[in-house]
């Protein structure tokens, strides 16, 4: 797959704070991305729908939500991109194994897939805003339910409007919680007017006191 | 008219795609299709009979989706009404149309994962599925179509409740991916063999793809399908348009790419999404007049996991014997203490030394077998991906466990007795198996391969009354000890060659009988295994982790023409340098003792892996057991640990080396110089060594007193357990004895072992916002119930605050903090152990 690891992030989920890096623990991190390159399976589905806003409602074509954090984010756009992903559920039976067995492992792999799917979300992110570029449309930085004031009820409508279980095999539990584990939603507003804007991911996050948030360059 | 019958002489033609056009008529997004079979009769009428007009033979009813998840008594419709509306519609449509035409109930994927990837328990959704086939059938549908499923587990689900609440006849079809691949992993092999398993009547694929992308896996599918074949693809690949998925081939182009595919072999065609009456029309048109392809037996023998098939035939098949209780007392005790862990490190190690199929038995006169077998079943099919040989002389452990196998098994096994076969066909015939038949009867063992082929024909035989044929056995030829009967090895190696050239079946064996009772097993074992394999052996339960017996198993392979370029020979040995005698394979030593074995391990090993010898690190030379602790080095500390208990006492080693390395690493997790991962190395290499020193402290009589019992549950709702896992591990390594219930645990299940143990701790762990009142439930509930019991609780989303609103005794916001808590609560301190 060839897949392009980054893997300060890794270690970021992983809790390193600047401490040296044994040996043996890079080599079973490199493990666990051969692992993971064997085993995922990643997906992706994304449709567009017309975007309003009124009132502090944002209506998003297949439901309607509120959030200030959003909002901001969605401004000057007319479009919405709802985008689904997953690294699939192989990887949670390997996070289960290796959960049973050998938790280092288990941790580190954790920690590798979740940056498996960050990359994994760039770069579908990447080709669509190329993509939309050649229309005339700017995209904005991607939004996922959870973030800021976003509610994580919103999953529900997004799942189905998507018809995520169809398309990639991503279902909700009861609790709304996605599995196969390693999948996120994401909406991405698209606009005429270009906007500098180089945050996404983890820095567009309200929630800046997070234990797992991305320091800024240099640290 | 009887569907059937119309399969074997021709073509028939299913209807096509069904949500594009309600939307066209209005369905607005977020409405639940299933409505408009109440709401919009005339509609749903309208479009059913202008897929009859265009000629489909196979009308489907509105329901996809429709289940009592959305239908039930808290919503605006019941689940009969709608379902009913739905097959009225159909056979009105049929009606007005004057065809003869079938009406098919339609069952979907329910939108749920199952458990334990999902939430969603196989029972509740076999119940859902149920709901849906009672009334279909009672409405009057013809038949019932599963399709669109992308998970083989919720696959078996449907099939078993259709074939329990009806008697019609079960199509299935698939989704696969671009790459071949369902959503969850399985190909076309191990799909049709747990499905002609099953007993459908047809199968395979449908959505996903367009017919252009859907040819080589149609190949495939008719490859290794003995049933008729269905084909209903989109209308191309879908592209998005104003929040609208539209597709790209036109009604010509896909009934030219569907005339290729009935060329292929398929016999049941249609459409899914995008699909028009004009798509099934023109498809209906072009293939009308050609010849159907007949629908050939495969006879292969085949069992699957729901990722793998592994096929039973020229080429040996290696089924894993270690996770089994005979004759090792380490593997009885981790029954008795319901220590899964231990059965899944067994099945791990097996599968890395390259078993293809693991036998379980977990039979043992004092456990309740049946939940047992139910459980590991469950357990093993979670993890890893091989398939399985249910073990079991007990008729419940064996319905249990085939019942919620996610494949096709092996089954082991039945015999030549009228009980026996009484007993086991029917299971098999019902949830689909590979049977191993052990040639005996109620006369015995025969002593003569003549014997034992008359008792083979007589299974052969009445396993085809039952409707199992004869590829779905494996006649076990029966290996008696050579040191009590010098003829036994004749006798089978004559009986191998015998039910594969005059029965012209496959045969398997418990290679490791032979050799009981003499010295240095794996020299005869390797030798007999060759030799069985030369005689036509097609599968043999062995010990992987036996060095002799893969020589013996990849040398055949290589020299037998069934090793293209002595390809897995070369990449197997090629690194190896130890000589023969020596084992150094993988780097995985000390697997003394045969799996057979009645006489335990000792002195039975392969030569050359008693600890001096093996071809890893040397013990001797390497750091100490502090610093393979320290370091995290795993085998290096079980190694230290073995060379230390030769002199030293096993408390000595847990005090003066283990506990100290411990907590060294545990101080530099807390200041920051040490991290998590680190941490959890450092927790393996200690567990290793304790492992070591429980041996032989169980040799001796030894005991060593736990620290105490503490509870840890992931909250109901969850299904994240890493964080819980974690701070089992450290729990254990500080000698507290851990009962873990597990994830998405209900209070009242941590309420009860609380009780009914007395426990002083409970540790819970929860991961979402969603599901911290849960959290706050089961503490409510503990206060109340168990007022004694401590609470610490841990998770991504919890705060110190946050943990003292719900009134929890302590917030840990790491894994030693549990371990501080602990020691704590239990008054004791800096001692570690087994």
């Amino acid at each position: 797959m060839g897949f392009v690891w980054n893997e300060r992030e890794i270690l970021r989920y992983l809790g390193h704070r600047g401490q040296e890096v044994p040996e043996n623990l890079m080599i079973l991190i490199r493990g666990c991305e051969q692992e993971l390159e064997d085993v995922a399976a990643p997906r992706a589905f994304w449709r567009e729908y017309p975007l309003q806003i009124r009132d502090h409602v944002l209506d998003l074509g297949c439901f309607q939500t509120e959030s200030r954090n959003l909002e901001r984010n969605l401004k000057d756009c007319e479009r919405v991109l709802l985008l689904g992903a997953t690294l699939g559920s192989g990887v949670d039976r390997l996070l289960k194994r290796y959960g049973r067995l050998e938790m280092s492992r288990a941790v580190v792999l954790q920690a590798a897939s979740a940056a498996m799917l960050e990359t994994f979300c760039d770069e579908q992110n990447e080709t669509l805003k190329q993509e939309y570029l050649k229309k005339g449309w700017y995209l904005r930085p991607r939004f996922s339910p959870g973030y800021g004031d976003l509610k994580l009820e919103c999953q529900g409508p997004l799942v189905a409007a998507l018809e995520l279980s169809k398309r990639i095999g991503v279902t909700l539990t009861d609790s709304l919680l996605m599995a196969p584990s390693k999948s996120v939603t994401a909406i991405i507003g698209a606009s005429r007017l270009p906007k500098d804007c180089t945050v996404h991911g983890c820095e567009s996050c309200a929630k800046t006191d997070c234990l797992y948030r991305r320091q800024s360059a240099g640290q | 008219m009887d569907i059937l019958k119309e399969l074997q002489q021709r073509l028939l033609f299913c209807d096509g795609g069904m949500g594009s056009l309600l939307q066209e008529k209005g369905l607005g997004p977020g409405e639940l299709p299933g409505t408009w079979n109440i709401s919009h009769p005339e509609i749903l009428v309208e479009i059913h009979r202008k897929y009859l007009e265009a000629g489909a033979d196979i009308i489907t009813t509105n329901t996809f989706g429709v289940d009592a998840l959305k239908y039930n008594a808290h919503t605006e419709y019941q689940l009969e009404p709608v379902i009913e509306a739905a097959v009225k519609n159909v056979k009105e449509a049929i009606r007005q149309s004057g065809r003869q035409a079938f009406t098919a109930l339609d069952l979907g994927p329910t939108g749920k994962l199952l458990k334990p990837l999902g939430d969603l328990a196989f029972e509740d959704a076999c119940d859902l599925y149920r709901q849906i086939v009672d009334n279909g059938a009672r409405a009057g549908a013809d038949l019932v179509l599963i399709e669109t499923m992308s998970d083989s587990y919720e696959t078996k689900a449907a099939v078993l409740a259709a074939k329990e609440a009806c008697s019609l006849p079960v199509f299935v079809t698939v989704t696969f991916d671009g790459r071949g691949k369902l959503l969850t992993g399985g190909s076309p092999a191990s799909i049709v063999a747990m499905l002609e398993g099953l007993g459908v009547d047809a199968l395979g694929i449908n959505c996903g793809l367009g017919p252009l992308q859907m040819k080589e896996i149609v190949r495939e599918l008719l490859e290794v399908s003995s049933l008729p074949v269905i084909v209903n693809p989109n209308a191309g690949l879908p592209r998005s348009e104003n929040g609208r998925t539209v597709y790209d081939i036109d009604g010509d182009e896909f009934a030219a790419a569907m005339e290729e595919i009935v060329g292929l072999g398929a016999r049941v065609v249609g459409g899914c999404c995008g699909t028009t009456p004009e798509h099934i029309r023109k498809t209906v048109e072009r293939c009308r007049h050609l010849t159907p392809v007949p629908v050939t037996k495969k006879h292969r023998t085949v069992v699957a996991s729901f990722a793998q098939a592994v096929e039973i035939g020229r080429d040996p098949v290696l089924i894993g014997e270690r996770i089994n209780p005979t004759g090792k007392s380490r593997f009885k005790q981790a029954l008795r203490d319901h220590d899964l862990d231990y059965i899944l490190r067994e099945a791990v190690s097996q599968q890395e030394h390259g078993a293809h199929v693991l036998d379980v038995n977990v039979g043992l006169p004092e456990i309740d077998e049946p939940a047992m077998m139910e459980e590991v079943v469950r357990e093993l099919q979670s993890i890893l991906d091989l398939p399985l040989q249910i073990d079991t002389s007990d008729m419940e452990a064996m319905e249990r466990a085939l019942r919620v196998y996610n494949g096709k098994a092996l089954i082991n096994s039945v015999n030549g007795k009228e009980e026996s076969m009484r007993a086991v066909f029917p299971l098999v015939k019902k949830y689909g198996g590979v049977v191993v038949a052990l040639a005996l009867d109620e006369d015995g063992i025969p002593d003569t391969a003549k014997g034992r082929i008359q008792v083979a024909r007589k299974i052969y035989e009445t396993a085809a009354w039952y409707g199992i044929a004869q590829e779905d056995i494996l006649v076990d030829a029966l290996c008696l000890t050579v040191s009590s009967d010098s003829r036994g090895a004749l006798t089978t190696l004559e009986t191998l060659r015998r039910v594969r050239d005059e029965l012209g079946g496959k045969t398997i064996l418990g290679v490791s009988n032979i050799s009981f009772g003499l010295p240095q097993r794996e020299i005869i074992n390797a030798a007999f295994f060759t030799m069985a394999m030369q005689d036509g052996l097609n599968a043999a339960i062995i010990n992987p982790n036996s060095e002799a017996m893969m020589r013996a198993y990849y040398s055949f392979r290589a020299l037998m023409d069934l090793d293209a370029q002595c390809g897995d020979y070369i990449s197997v040995y090629s690194g190896q340098t130890a000589s023969l005698g020596q084992s150094a394979v993988r780097g995985q030593t000390g697997a003394a003792g045969n799996g057979m074995s009645g006489a335990g391990g000792s002195g039975s090993g392969t030569p050359g892996t008693s600890t001096s010898g093996t071809g890893g690190a040397a013990g001797g030379s390497g750091p100490g057991l502090g610093a393979s602790i320290s370091r995290g080095l795993k085998e290096q500390a079980a190694q230290v640990a073995g060379q230390l208990l030769k002199t030293a006492d096993p408390l000595e080693v847990i005090n003066q080396e283990i506990i100290p390395a411990l907590d060294q690493v545990g101080r530099g997790f807390e200041k920051g110089t040490v991290f998590l991962p680190q941490l959890l190395m450092s927790a393996e290499a200690a567990k290793a060594a304790f492992e070591i020193i429980k041996e032989q402290m169980a040799m001796s009589g030894q005991t060593q007193e736990k620290k105490g019992t503490i509870i840890l549950a992931t909250v109901k709702g969850d299904i994240h357990d890493i964080g819980k896992n974690i701070v089992k591990v450290l729990l254990e390594n500080y000698a507290y004895e851990v009962l873990d219930l597990g994830k998405d645990v209900p209070p009242e299940r941590v309420v009860e072992v609380t009780v009914e143990q007395q426990v002083k701790l409970v540790g819970l762990s929860a991961l979402m916002t969603t599901t911290v009142p849960g959290m706050e439930e089961t503490i409510r509930q503990l206060r109340e119930k168990a007022p004694w019991a401590r609470v610490m609780v841990g998770g991504a989303v919890l705060t110190e605050d946050y943990a003292r609103t719900m009134g929890a005794d302590r917030y840990c916001r790491d894994a030693m903090a549990s371990v501080t808590f602990a020691d704590e609560v239990f008054g004791k301190q800096g001692s570690a152990g087994v």
